[in-house]
């Protein structure tokens, strides 16, 4: 293996193999390092159990642009997404809300429960609609640096400032309150019924260290819902085998313009020589130079752990100390001997081939944040519970069905001292008695699950606290404050080091868009084009 | 209540009450969906069922149209502020047709009020907007609920559908004017109460028939046996389309978008620019959307909704309307077309942009035809004329004459 290359890629997640993926199409001779024996990062499918595929992390597509499928072209290289079917929100007590595709009947679901309700949801999808359509020209651009004199940062201003001002007066103020205020007052300026808050409340906590009722809330709910499916903006979709086949396909798009991975080759740290990034060293000592490398670590892990801090400017270190990247979710994936029933589901609604949940009030949800400020699990948790072999044949063997929980909120530490394998079984059998309230056989069908804590997916994936964004997505970490303010165009404070992860503009989710961003810049430097 | 024994997620569409009668007539098999209800689009053919509105006597099921019991002590004024039209000059037994908008002046719905009685209406809509009105009616004395489903309704549109009510003994029909209301019975459905207003949305001599859900199918069978030898027949939405363009009514979600249905910038319309402005009454006092209407007035819409007369006889669906024929110059686009089997004419509603509102303005249509996939451009001459494009005398004589 030669030790040179022109560009180094530092963990194999679905944003350093976009990255990766863009540079080695520009004609760059591009290696990406992943420190674990499988590429994905956080996007993976793993068999842990003989005949399952489990979508061991992220687990659900929607964010992934449309222009990076098409251009590394995904689909060739084996993508395919799905579309859900429906979802639902389990109520203590026995009723249910359904969400499903059909307008009408989504509309006669939300009237059993208010008919006012059922009617301002269009407004609320409206008013979605619109905010998504005022970011959605932002992800695949480099945010300007508010401060900078240079003209591309001025035109990008002006660009922005236009994007704005188009908006008209009344939509910048709805636009400007959007991103600061609550989930819950959002949503209580729309419904009148706690369980279609409660349900539509679930995207805004997601993965984030907030409550429905902390400011910039409404946000990471947008955050959720500003992807899509073949146009159907919002949607969200299992890819087919699991979310690993994300990142299989990226993989195969590289190698085949002939970029390649290493897997099993952990990078100790990324070496430096007179402010200039010369390449990196892996943990048992082998040295591999390169111009450029590329950071897809997250912030901290970057700059705290990879890098000798002599190397870097110390104001901008207590900056990155001070990014907010808290641990707050967990994750349940469950191997079952067959479909668990939901008594409350009608036998033929599709409400479970979709995301599923058991928290009915926003006050409910908002315990179990302060159970995680307290510093332990959430004693009634949120859940996003899914059972993709409904719907992916490919998930586990005929009959049998493969569950992904995706659990809110969940401490990185615990008040009562450090994780144990037996307080990990107590959160997970916590996890596994909330769905149980609903469904009568879940806990007898369970083969094998897999119970991960914020520490586990940290020691396994590398995010820092587990958390799935790379840092929070607050109003005061995005755009040209993402990560670091003066750092939001992914360029380190070092010569030819960039980042290319969520931590930068515009933010987690596998949307892959920070991966091209990054690469258009990294293209920027090296006078090529993208 | 129409209601079905499947359940909304297996089958999200209802059924409404005329609908066991209306499957038995539909050859074509045409079912669409309209405001949650499965509806008939053809019969027969769009064009037989268009002439039985302007030749005969057409029955469309009307029950989907979206109904509010609007009552209290504060009723009217509530209507007053919700509505740009002045409702205090509305007496019962009487019908408006009004418009109502946002706080910026952007139209939310048009639709039809019927005063019932002192401090009672029933509001007709196209689109269901419970939110909007009981957000509206905060601060008033007024009771709002959907009665979509306790009312069922049809149509009965064209020249012989005076004979046919008569024939089917609905007494005292004969005195209502246009845009009046009475109550009548059904002697042949089991003394049926019906309510009959002389409103409707092909611009001819018409009715709308107002019953319960549960004497609906009597209702039906004695209209048609009643018009059998007076041409009567039962109309889809395809050929009800044909007669609104001709009577230049405004279709929401065809003509404009709802504003709490707009995501685009800019695609909100007012009533000015629908050339609705007789709808407008500023001296009426405060109403939702005044002051920006009133901004609007004085410094003059940018486009406004016309009626076009266009050159040939191919309809111009959303054709672009240009104000050169070099076609460089864009000046709007067509939002309904259809070619008139009454007025010969090949008729189109547009909105354009200032300044070509005035008639004789002349624009250019860029249209596509498709000659057995062989698909060419034409561009014709669109000529600004008066709306309606078509208004019989005989929608206004009362009593109506008798065939």
């Amino acid at each position: 293996m030669r030790s040179r290359h022109d560009v180094i890629v530092v963990g194999a997640g679905h944003n350093g193999l976009v990255t990766a993926c863009y540079l080695a199409r520009a004609g760059l001779d591009v290696l990406v390092l992943e420190r674990n024996a499988y590429v994905g990062g956080a996007a993976v499918s793993r068999s842990l159990y003989d005949g399952f595929t489990y979508s061991n992390c992220s687990y659900v597509c929607s964010l992934l642009r449309t222009e990076i499928i098409r251009t590394l072209e995904l689909p060739r290289f084996g993508l395919q997404i799905i579309p859900y079917e429906g979802g639902c929100t389990l109520m203590r007590g026995g009723g249910h809300l359904a969400l499903y595709d059909n307008h009408d009947a989504l509309r006669r679901e939300f009237a059993r429960h208010s008919r006012r309700d059922a009617e301002s949801y269009d407004r609320f999808v409206r008013d979605m609609l619109r905010h998504c359509r005022f970011i959605k020209p932002l992800l695949l651009r480099t945010p300007p640096d508010p401060t900078s004199l240079r003209t591309r940062d001025l035109r990008e201003l002006m660009w922005l400032g236009g994007h704005f001002n188009r908006l008209g007066e009344e939509r910048l103020y709805d636009t400007l309150r959007f991103f600061t205020m609550s989930c819950a007052d959002m949503l209580e300026e729309y419904f009148e019924s706690e369980i279609v808050k409660a349900h539509l409340a679930g995207s805004s906590i997601i993965g984030t260290a907030l409550g429905p009722r902390s400011p910039g809330s409404a946000y990471v709910l947008l955050h959720h819902y500003m992807g899509s499916i073949d146009g159907a903006v919002g949607a969200w979709g299992f890819a087919r085998g699991g979310m690993g086949a994300i990142t299989r396909a990226l993989a195969a798009s590289l190698e085949a313009s002939g970029g390649a991975v290493r897997a099993d080759a952990p990078v100790e740290r990324i070496l430096a020589r007179n402010g200039r990034a010369t390449g990196v060293v892996l943990a048992g000592g082998e040295e591999i130079r390169a111009a450029v490398v590329v950071s897809n670590l997250d912030v901290k892990r970057t700059f705290l752990e990879s890098i000798e801090a002599k190397e870097l400017p110390g104001e901008f270190l207590e900056q990155v100390r001070n990014f907010k990247i808290r641990g707050s979710s967990g994750k349940l994936n469950i191997a079952l001997d067959g479909l668990p029933l939901f008594p409350a589901i009608p036998q033929d609604s599709p409400a479970t081939r979709g995301d599923m949940h058991v928290t009915d009030t926003l006050d409910m949800l908002e315990r179990g944040y302060d159970d995680w400020k307290e510093g332990r699990w959430s004693r009634s948790p949120y859940v996003d519970m899914l059972i993709p072999s409904q719907i992916d044949p490919t998930m586990a063997p005929d009959g049998k069905h493969y569950m992904s929980v995706f659990v809110q909120y969940c401490p990185y530490r615990l008040a009562d001292g450090a994780w144990t394998a037996e307080k990990r079984q107590a959160f997970g059998n916590t996890v596994i008695d909330a769905i149980a309230r609903h469904s009568p056989n879940f806990r007898d069908l369970i083969l094998h699950a897999e119970i991960r804590t914020p520490q586990d997916i940290e020691n396994e994936v590398g995010l820092t606290e587990g958390n799935i964004f790379q840092g929070e997505l607050t109003f005061d970490q995005l755009l040209f404050n993402r990560p670091i303010p003066g750092y939001a165009q992914y360029r380190a404070p070092l010569a030819g080091l960039y980042l290319c992860g969520a931590s930068t503009h515009p933010g987690g989710g596998v949307m892959g868009a920070p991966g091209a961003n990054a690469a258009r810049e990294i293209l920027r430097d090296l006078g090529r084009d993208l | 209540m129409a209601t079905t024994s499947e359940p909304h997620y297996r089958r999200p569409l209802l059924p409404t009450p005329f609908h066991a009668r209306a499957r038995a007539l539909a050859q074509s098999d045409a079912f669409i969906p309209w405001a949650g209800y499965t509806t008939v689009d053809v019969f027969t053919t769009a064009e037989q069922e268009y002439f039985a509105i302007r030749n005969a006597a057409s029955v469309y099921d009307l029950t989907p149209m979206v109904k509010y019991r609007i009552a209290g002590a504060d009723a009217l004024r509530f209507l007053n502020r919700l509505l740009t039209r002045d409702i205090g000059k509305l007496r019962p037994g009487r019908v408006a047709y009004g418009v109502w908008c946002n706080d910026a002046g952007h139209l939310i719905d048009d639709g039809t009020v019927f005063c019932l009685g002192a401090g009672e209406y029933r509001l007709c809509t196209a689109e269901r907007q419970l939110d909007w009105l009981l957000d509206s009616a905060i601060g008033f004395d007024v009771a709002i609920s959907e009665v979509t489903e306790e009312v069922a309704a049809l149509a009965l549109q064209g020249p012989t559908s005076y004979s046919v009510l008569r024939k089917a003994g609905v007494a005292g029909v004969e005195r209502l004017k246009p845009f009046e209301l009475g109550n009548f019975t059904v002697p042949a459905a089991g003394d049926a109460p019906l309510m009959v207003s002389r409103t409707g949305f092909t611009g001819d001599l018409g009715y709308e028939l107002w019953m319960q859900p549960k004497d609906a199918a009597a209702v039906w069978d004695v209209l048609m046996e009643a018009g059998r030898t007076r041409g009567i027949r039962a109309i889809g939405s395809r050929a009800l389309n044909i007669a609104r363009i001709e009577a230049g009514f405004v279709l929401p979600n065809v003509d404009f978008i709802p504003s709490e249905r707009t995501v685009f910038i800019g695609t909100e319309r007012s009533p000015l620019e629908l050339g609705l402005a007789w709808l407008v009454d500023f001296g009426k006092g405060h109403f939702t959307g005044r002051r920006a209407l009133l901004e609007e007035q004085r410094r003059g819409s940018r486009r406004r909704l016309v009626g076009l007369d266009i050159e040939g006889t191919k309809p111009a669906h959303n054709a672009l309307l240009y104000s050169d024929r070099a076609l460089r110059r864009q000046a709007g686009s067509v939002t309904s077309a259809a070619w008139s089997p009454t007025t010969k004419r090949n008729l189109a509603l547009a909105m354009v942009d200032a300044p070509h509102f005035s008639t004789g303005s002349t624009l250019w249509a860029e249209i596509y035809l498709n000659r057995e996939l062989v698909w060419e451009r034409r561009v014709v001459r669109a000529r600004v004329v008066e709306r309606p494009f078509f208004a019989p005398e005989r929608r206004r004589v009362t009593p109506p004459a008798e065939f």
